[in-house]
Parts: structure tokens; sequence; C-alpha cells
């Protein structure tokens, strides 16, 4: 073939620059078509899947009120979050468990706990001509999710359940498999509650004995709506959205009652979990003994937990961080305490109790950037 | 290209060798890539390794709660169920492959012209390339498929009869469940049908017409000319391709994580088809989000993620070589 490098490298450089020209401009359009400029900032965050629909919720309902501040947040979960908040890759993070004593001192400043939500987990189970409502403890969910049950007319299931006729079929054991929030609170509701029988301790992975592991909320809901026999545990919006699934009464604190899982009963177990003589610590102090576990009172469920926003005291610490970025950061962090909670409710989160809310607005208020205070 | 180059004559660097410059920065990349990947792994895993040494390969205990690791189960479910996969999907595939090269070529030339002969025709083409198209949907389509509808298939017609017949045998021991070991590796062998039988296709019309002709010359019926000229031929590619099948099985993520029933510790080693299992990067993918980055958890789990790179790159160069001594002979090199 005969070679005329010369002109071959023309029409090269000149195919190089129209590309180059033409992507530009295409990019520029769509770009400019989805996001329209505005002289505005992004807050980024990650962590937890758990309150990722609230939080997008609440997200959303800011960014309308104020549509110079888009929030993204990343599901990606909460040991990741944490790992993103510590190599500062992001504005805030989201976890379902406090931080440890550990994760703490491994991060490279302060950060403030700040919860942001209630949630609450369900034990979900399929047994056919048995419906919502049957009663457990937390010694024997312990002994099912361990293995030590495995018949579901065990006399330890019936003497709680004298009036229901329980089948002689094998339990079929539906978990978790992937790390999550959801078995961090399941797992220490029957580490706090059933001390002595459980010991598989409190984790977001736990070293099941028995049953099939399944992916994610929906994937528990899977096997639980379509064996029978299957008893798993999800997270409450599962249960209350999805009118199919049937779900265990959960003896209370007091041992007085078997108590229904409901918006309601979680809220009156979280203000007796925070009310005196328990006293919340401060958004810079460690979380890491709080819990909202079998708490007293007739009505209250007793597995609920908080999750947590987490974010640096002093801001400037975050690469890109600039005066007005943490004033809307700062102020999307008070809206979420504020008119956030009002969002929580219908889907199917339970709102703060006040004092929590007032822990909520001392620790926004104490954030500075550079050592100013910022104006909520 | 064409041209001699004189010794010790400079020349100004054509287009031609800015090209080539830029497509060797290109591929070596690819390499580049490659070595990070084992760097990342293995400096992310080292307090496993110095912690638990060799025990990590050989442990049964997986707790997060008292950071103990062994991977032992998860390397046997990777290689249980690819091993299903291929002991399932290769003979289906090279089935596949051989109606493809041998018959379907005759079929489309002997269907004549009329109207039933272009419909015969274009039904063989179609099916020629939805095998491959197979190997375009997403993994996680066939996951949730084998979640909301293989499964129950596997459970009532595969797994409930074994069971009834077969239980006492150690394999097909237990309460099927669906959510298995079984499941998991007939997902597996479903997914690598596209890739094994593409492979075998191309590598059966490597083979010279010569040889067909040699076999039918001396009176060979049309099995024995597939049986000695040319699967006898291609025996090397088609065993290439299977690895490449099993490289790919071996990998597979999000199919398996959603029908192998993740059990998790010494419930986990595959004693029973219808157990539950957990794989390699089914453990990855389950566990990674959520692990606590100050505890041995991610490392361990990075560990495994290097146990899995280094079987499928042992797999993958195993593969290519088969395959390209296969292809050398389709050059005309002799072998």
């Amino acid at each position: 073939m005969q070679r005329r490098p010369g002109i071959s490298r023309t029409i090269f450089i000149i195919a190089l620059v129209v590309v180059a020209a033409v992507s530009g401009v295409t990019g520029y359009l769509v770009n400019g078509f989805l996001h329209p400029p505005a002289a505005g900032e992004t807050l980024n965050g990650a962590g937890a899947t758990f309150p990722y629909p609230f939080l997008s919720a609440v997200a959303n309902n800011y960014s309308r009120i104020h549509p110079n501040i888009q929030v993204n947040y990343q599901a990606i979960g909460s040991g990741a979050g944490i790992k993103a908040l510590g190599a500062k890759t992001v504005d805030f993070a989201a976890s379902d468990a406090p931080l440890s004593a550990a994760q703490i001192a491994a991060l490279p400043a302060a950060a403030l706990h700040i919860p942001e939500t209630i949630g609450a987990v369900v034990v979900a189970y399929n047994l056919s001509g048995i419906l919502t409502g049957l009663n457990l403890n937390s010694t024997t969910i312990a002994r099912i999710f361990q293995g030590n049950i495995t018949m579901w007319n065990d006399p330890r299931i019936q003497a709680l359940n004298p009036s229901l006729t329980l089948p002689a079929q094998q339990i079929l054991v539906v978990h978790r498999s992937d790390g999550s929030g959801t078995t961090f609170v399941f797992s220490g509701y029957l580490n706090t509650a059933a001390t002595g029988v459980w010991v598989l301790g409190q984790a977001t992975s736990i070293a099941w004995p028995v049953g099939i592991g399944a992916f994610g909320n929906q994937g528990v809901a899977g096997p639980l709506l379509g064996t029978h026999y299957t008893i798993g545990y999800v997270e409450l919006a599962y249960a209350l959205t999805n009118s199919a699934m049937t779900y265990g009464f959960v003896r209370n604190h007091d041992n007085t009652t078997f108590v229904k899982p409901s918006l309601a009963n979680v809220t009156y177990a979280a203000q007796n979990a925070t009310a005196a003589p328990v006293t919340l610590p401060e958004g810079n102090q460690s979380w890491a003994s709080v819990n909202l576990l079998n708490a007293k009172g007739l009505e209250s469920y007793p597995i609920v937990s908080f999750t947590y926003l987490l974010v640096y005291r002093e801001l400037s610490i975050v690469p890109g961080m600039t005066l007005d970025k943490a004033k809307a950061l700062v102020d999307f962090l008070w809206f979420v305490v504020h008119n956030g909670q009002a969002q929580a409710s219908p889907l199917a989160y339970v709102p703060l109790p006040a004092g929590t809310v007032a822990i909520d607005e001392r620790s926004v208020e104490s954030i500075t950037f550079n050592g100013q205070t910022l104006p909520t | 290209m064409g041209e001699t180059r004189r010794m010790g004559q400079l020349r100004r660097p054509t287009s031609d060798d800015i090209f080539v410059i830029q497509s060797g920065i290109f591929a070596s990349a690819i390499i580049v890539v490659l070595v990070l990947t084992g760097y990342v792994l293995v400096s992310g895993s080292v307090p496993v390794w110095s912690k638990f040494g060799r025990g990590f390969l050989t442990g049964t205990t997986w707790s997060p709660v008292k950071e103990v690791f062994g991977a032992l189960p998860y390397i046997l479910g990777t290689i249980v169920t690819s091993l299903i996969a291929i002991a399932i999907g290769v003979p289906l595939s090279i089935g596949v492959a051989i109606f493809l090269s041998e018959m379907a070529p005759h079929a489309i030339r002997a269907a004549g012209s009329g109207v039933l002969g272009g419909l015969i025709r274009t039904m063989l083409r179609i099916l020629s390339s939805g095998i491959e198209l197979l190997a375009a949907v997403p993994s996680v389509i066939y996951g949730l498929w084998g979640l909301f509808v293989f499964r129950f298939w596997v459970l009532d017609y595969v797994e409930t009869p074994l069971s009834k017949y077969l239980g006492s045998v150690p394999v097909f021991s237990g309460t099927p469940f669906g959510l298995d070991i079984l499941t998991a590796g007939l997902i597996l062998a479903i997914m690598i049908i596209p890739t094994v039988s593409a492979i075998s296709r191309e590598v059966m019309t490597a083979v010279p017409l010569a040889q067909r002709e040699a076999a039918y010359s001396i009176g060979a019926t049309r099995w024995e000319v597939i049986r000695i000229s040319v699967l006898g031929y291609a025996r090397s590619g088609i065993f290439g391709a299977a690895i490449l099948g099993l490289g790919r099985a071996v990998g597979e993520t999000m199919a398996v994580t959603m029908v192998i029933g993740n059990a998790i510790g010494a419930q986990a080693i595959p004693s029973s088809l219808f157990r539950p299992g957990q794989t390699m990067s089914s453990l990855i993918a389950n566990e990674f989000n959520e692990a606590d980055p100050t505890s041995l958890h991610p490392a361990a789990l990075i560990g495994v993620g290097l146990v899995l790179f280094m079987f499928a790159i042992t797999i993958n160069v195993l593969a290519q070589l088969l395959v390209w001594r296969v292809l050398k002979i389709k050059s005309g090199s002799v072998e």
C-alpha cells in the first residue's frame, strides 16, 4: 500500500479535533440539559442502606426547597460509609451502628453522631393457617435462629401460644447473607435480651449455624412469602408495606405482654428507651453503648434502633469544603432533624423523640468551619 | 510496514509509528491493571496471612464477631459448583457446537429455495446467533430468574424425586429447598453454554475440510466423521473452551449469590448437593459492604479475593494456551 504520512496525519488530527469538539459540545449540552447551571453546592454522603429510602426522600424535598443544593447519598453500606468518611471522600456518612472505640480512633478527626431516624426489625414467618400474631420471646427466637429449636411444634413455642395448633414441621430459618444493619440490630436484641442463650454475638455478619442466607430485605422476603414453614427477620417497613407477610409479636421487656410491631409501639419504645433516668450522650461523645433495645413499658416493641448520620465537627478537614458548602451541609442536617422527621412515618420509619432532636440541634450547632460556627 | 529499514538510518516517526506507540501504551495498560490488582489484593490481605498463615486456606470457621476466618468452605463451594456447571454445561455446549458447525450449514444448503426453505434457513440463522445472545444476558437477570422461577423447577422436578429415591446417598441427603449447591451449579451450567459453545464452534469450523473429506472417502458415517476427524482434531480447543467456561463459572457472583443459599462457616462445606453453600465470589459480594474497616474482616475478604484471582488467572492462562494450540493449526503451521 502506498503511504502518504503527511495526509494521513492531517486527517488523523482533523478527525481527533472533530471528535473532541463533537463530544465536548454534546457533553456540554447533555450536562446543561440534565443539570441546569446554578451557583450551587453538591453534598455527598454515603453509608447504610437501611435509612436510604428515608434519606433520599428527605434529600429530594430539601433540594426542592433549595434548588441550588443537591444532596447525593449513596447506599453503599455502613462499613463502606464509615471508611469513606475516614478517607474524607464524602461530606457525611450514615451508619446503623454507632462508631466503636476503634472506629473513632481510626478517623482523622472528631466526628459527631447525629441520630436521624429510628427503625425496627420484625420476625416474619410463613405458617399455613397461622396469621400475624404468633407469640415469641427473646430466648425462643434465639434458639430458633441458632438451630436449638428445629420443629414448629416444639413445646417451647407451643407454651407461648397455647391456643394455636402448630404444625409438626421443620423450621426453615432464612437470614440475611449480606452484612447489614438489620442483622446488627436483630443480633443485638438477642445478645441483650437472651443473655446466656444467644452465643453468636452482635455484628453485621453473623456465623449462622443453620438456615438459608438471602441477599437484602427483598431476598429474605422472597423465600418467606414463597415457602411454608420459614422464619426470618426483616425491617419493619417491609412487614408493614407487604400485606401478605405474617409476623410475630414479641414479649416485652417487662414480661407482661406480647407486643405487635407497629409504628406506634416502636415510637413508644423509643420514647421509653431515651426517657429519664437514661441520659443520651451529646453528639461529640461516644454512642457505642447507646441502644433502644428491649425498652421498658407495656407496649414497647423490643427490637428497635437509631440510625445515625456521621459528620466531622470541624468541616475544613474535608478536601474541597468551602464556607458556602459547610453552610449548606449544616442547613441540610438541620432540615433532616426537623422537617425531615415528618416524612419518616409515611415511609414506615419512626420520628425521633423530642429529647433526641434537642441533642441533635446542639450537635448541628456545634459544627464549625475553620473554627467559625455556622448559622443553622 | 513493508519498508526495510537500513542499519543506522534514522527516519522521522510516521503516523504509523505514532499509532504503534499509542496502541502499545493502551495494550500495556491492561498488564498494568492486572499487576496493580494483584498488588492491591496482596497488600490488602497481609494482616490475614500473617495472623492465620496457611490456616486461612484450611480453616472452616468464619466469624466476624470473634475475628476468626477460614476460607476452605468457600474454596470448596467454588470448586463444586463450577464442576457441576462444567459436567452439565460442556456436553450440552459441544452438542450445540456440533449442530451449528456440522449440521446447520448442510441444512441451510439443503433447505432449497422455496418459502419453506427460506423459513428453515432464517430459523437456523436465528438459532445460531441466539446462542450467543445468551451470553449478553446480565448475570443478575439469571439470578432473578433463578430465584423466582428456576429454583422451583429444580426443587419440584429434580431435587424432590432425587431426595425421595436416593436420599440415603450422602450427596443427596438433607431436605431440599431449591436454594442450594445444585441450583447454583445448574444456573452456572446455563450461563457457560454460550461461551463454551461459541468457542467450540469456532474451533470445529477451523478443522480443515481435508480431514472430513478423508473420513468420508473411506466410508465413514456422519457421526464417525464428527467423532474422528472433527472432535479428535479439535480436542484441545474444545478442552480450552471448557476451561474458559470454568473460568466464567468460578468468577460468577450475582446469579450464584441469589440462588446458592449463602451458608456460612462449617455449614457451607458442600457435603450434599441439597445444602446451602457459598462460593468465594458470593461471600465477598455478601459481606464486603458492611465489613467493619477497623477489624480483620475486610482483609479476610480481600484474602478470599486473592485466592479467587489466582484461581481465575490460572484457569484462563491454561485455556488460552490450549485454544492457541488449535488456532495455530488453522493458520497452517505444523503442530
